[in-house]
């Protein structure tokens, strides 16, 4: 049986059917706020891993102006041949002096404070190899050189992001499931309210697949209905969120932007759930309808 | 254990093949006691049948069987020569398709028009929307109730649904129709009408089982047969039986 307009008023039902077009606008309005999080998260964990943790600063503590310089000269020369480092540069004094500014005032523009050098140093690959060899390169240059690797730091806030990432991706699976559940459940009251109807087309000689198809077809325009209103609905509310984030101008949360490819994920939500919903209720159909003659 | 009424059709035709064969066929509702018992008749093909009895006495459970909407407790039971007990479920739809079913309670959508209701069957069987129009249109015009092709059963009366009902049942062109009840709730002018539709079927080849309390009717065909059940159980072997018994309290 095609889809005809006398078949989608086989299963009549109009009250029922609002309720679970709005019931499918939540759950799906849900799972793109959720699916919008684990992906702007995702995206500003690969954001961080790009820019920070390939990254090292080298101090070098050194109270002696000429010592201190000599010393960042060897440091650079050293890095500068090391085939592990892509970049290496001293960061600006008076960048320093402006960085310490808040807490020193204008004392610390004064050439005489024994302020540590500061050396970037951008590695060609973020690994233990890469940041060893860096390491004995400085201590070579100066015994007075700290390494700090960004990532050793940054990693409670890689993790923090993972785990953000974890939950969300755990609530879409959570709301992909509640809403088969709910398919299931509709899909066995719509059994019980339509038996007179089903009865008869069996007589008439239906098959279950048949039936089955006037379920799936309803469901499936029911979800896309819901999926419709609850995406453009969570679209917006990751929209204004979004530009709240771009306001704060923080560098991490400025990670957190969704890329093309995320948002045609998000999109494609109601879609994905629509297919899912058919998929339940066609199974729950036909185990049904299994069971009687 | 009573033996098994049989009915003995003994039509002169010796080409006819039997459409239906019942063989010592019982029914049981549940734990309850045995509805139908040792029921045991062939149905020729392009006969015409009707089924009497009193209230209660197992006509519309034997027509349960006749258009499998039930399975037996036990016996045989062959429709269009196979074993219509043992055939598995898939092939179910297939063989109601060549079955017509004329409901006691008429059984329409509610929610669907007259005319949608008609179409039904051509639907379930795959025909084309282009080809549905003209023969529904033909049934609606036959049963009188063009004029509302529209209307929704709940707005008819209770003949009009009935009405409906019938040419729901016939449009598909069945191979073997059935009947419970059909002109229950029909004035005789009509009933008389339903009636020469379901001769005329039946001259077309259809085999026709029509189940009823309304003696009159069995007289307006005198071709055909009838069948008799009385608390279960078939009887007339003979088949030649044309008048009810006295003690028929539906008379």
């Amino acid at each position: 049986m095609a889809m005809r307009a006398s078949d989608r008023r086989l299963l009549g039902d109009r009250q029922g059917r609002r309720t679970m077009v709005w019931i499918m606008a939540i759950m799906i309005f849900l799972t793109v706020l959720a699916a919008a999080m684990g992906l702007s998260v995702a995206s500003a964990g690969s954001a961080l891993d790009r820019q920070l943790a390939g990254r090292l600063t080298v101090q070098v503590v050194e109270a002696d102006a000429a010592k201190r310089d000599a010393a960042v000269a060897r440091l650079l020369a050293g890095l500068r041949t090391a085939p592990v480092v892509a970049r290496a540069v001293e960061v600006d004094r008076t960048e320093l002096a402006e960085l310490m500014r808040p807490w020193l005032g204008d004392a610390g523009l004064d050439a005489d404070l024994p302020i540590p050098a500061m050396v970037d140093v951008d590695l060609r690959q973020s690994d233990d190899t890469a940041v060893a060899a860096v390491t004995r390169i400085a201590h070579a240059a100066t015994p007075a050189a700290r390494v700090d690797w960004h990532a050793s730091w940054l990693a409670p806030v890689r993790g923090f992001l993972r785990t953000l990432g974890w939950v969300a991706f755990g609530l879409v699976a959570v709301m992909a499931t509640a809403t088969a559940a709910v398919v299931l459940l509709s899909a066995r009251a719509g059994l019980d309210t339509h038996r007179g109807t089903i009865d008869i087309l069996h007589m008439l000689g239906a098959t279950d697949v048949q039936i089955a198809r006037l379920f799936q077809q309803r469901i499936a325009v029911d979800t896309l209905t819901g999926g419709l209103i609850g995406t453009v609905a969570g679209l917006a509310v990751v929209l204004v969120v979004g530009l709240q984030i771009g306001g704060l101008e923080s560098q991490v949360l400025a990670g957190l932007a969704l890329s093309t490819a995320d948002w045609l994920l998000i999109v494609a939500t109601p879609i994905a759930f629509m297919l899912l919903a058919m998929v339940a209720a066609r199974i729950a159909v036909l185990r049904a309808l299994g069971q009687v003659l | 254990m009573a033996a098994p009424a049989k009915l003995q059709t003994g039509w002169p035709a010796p080409a006819m093949a039997n459409i239906v064969q019942f063989e010592n066929v019982g029914l049981r509702y549940g734990n309850g006691a045995e509805t139908l018992s040792d029921v045991s008749f062939t149905l020729t093909t392009g006969s015409f049948y009707f089924l009497t009895g009193p209230s209660g006495a197992g006509k519309t459970s034997l027509l349960k069987l006749l258009y499998l909407a039930q399975r037996p407790s036990r016996g045989v039971i062959r429709l269009f020569g196979e074993d219509a007990v043992t055939l598995p479920r898939a092939r179910l739809p297939g063989f109601r398709r060549r079955i017509g079913v004329v409901f006691q309670d008429f059984r329409l959508v509610p929610h669907l028009s007259a005319y949608d209701n008609i179409a039904l069957p051509l639907r379930v069987a795959g025909v084309p929307e282009a080809d549905v129009a003209v023969p529904v249109n033909e049934m609606l015009a036959w049963v009188g109730l063009s004029d509302r092709a529209d209307a929704p059963p709940p707005t008819l009366s209770g003949g009009e649904q009935q009405r409906i009902a019938i040419a729901r049942a016939v449009i598909g062109r069945p191979e073997i129709l059935v009947a419970d009840e059909p002109t229950g709730n029909v004035d005789p002018d009509m009933a008389e009408r339903l009636l020469h539709l379901f001769d005329s079927l039946n001259r077309l080849g259809t085999t026709v089982v029509v189940a009823t309390h309304d003696y009159e009717l069995l007289q307006r065909i005198p071709a055909a047969r009838m069948m008799r059940l009385e608390r279960g159980k078939l009887i007339d072997p003979t088949g030649q039986m044309r008048f009810p018994p006295a003690s028929d309290g539906a008379r």
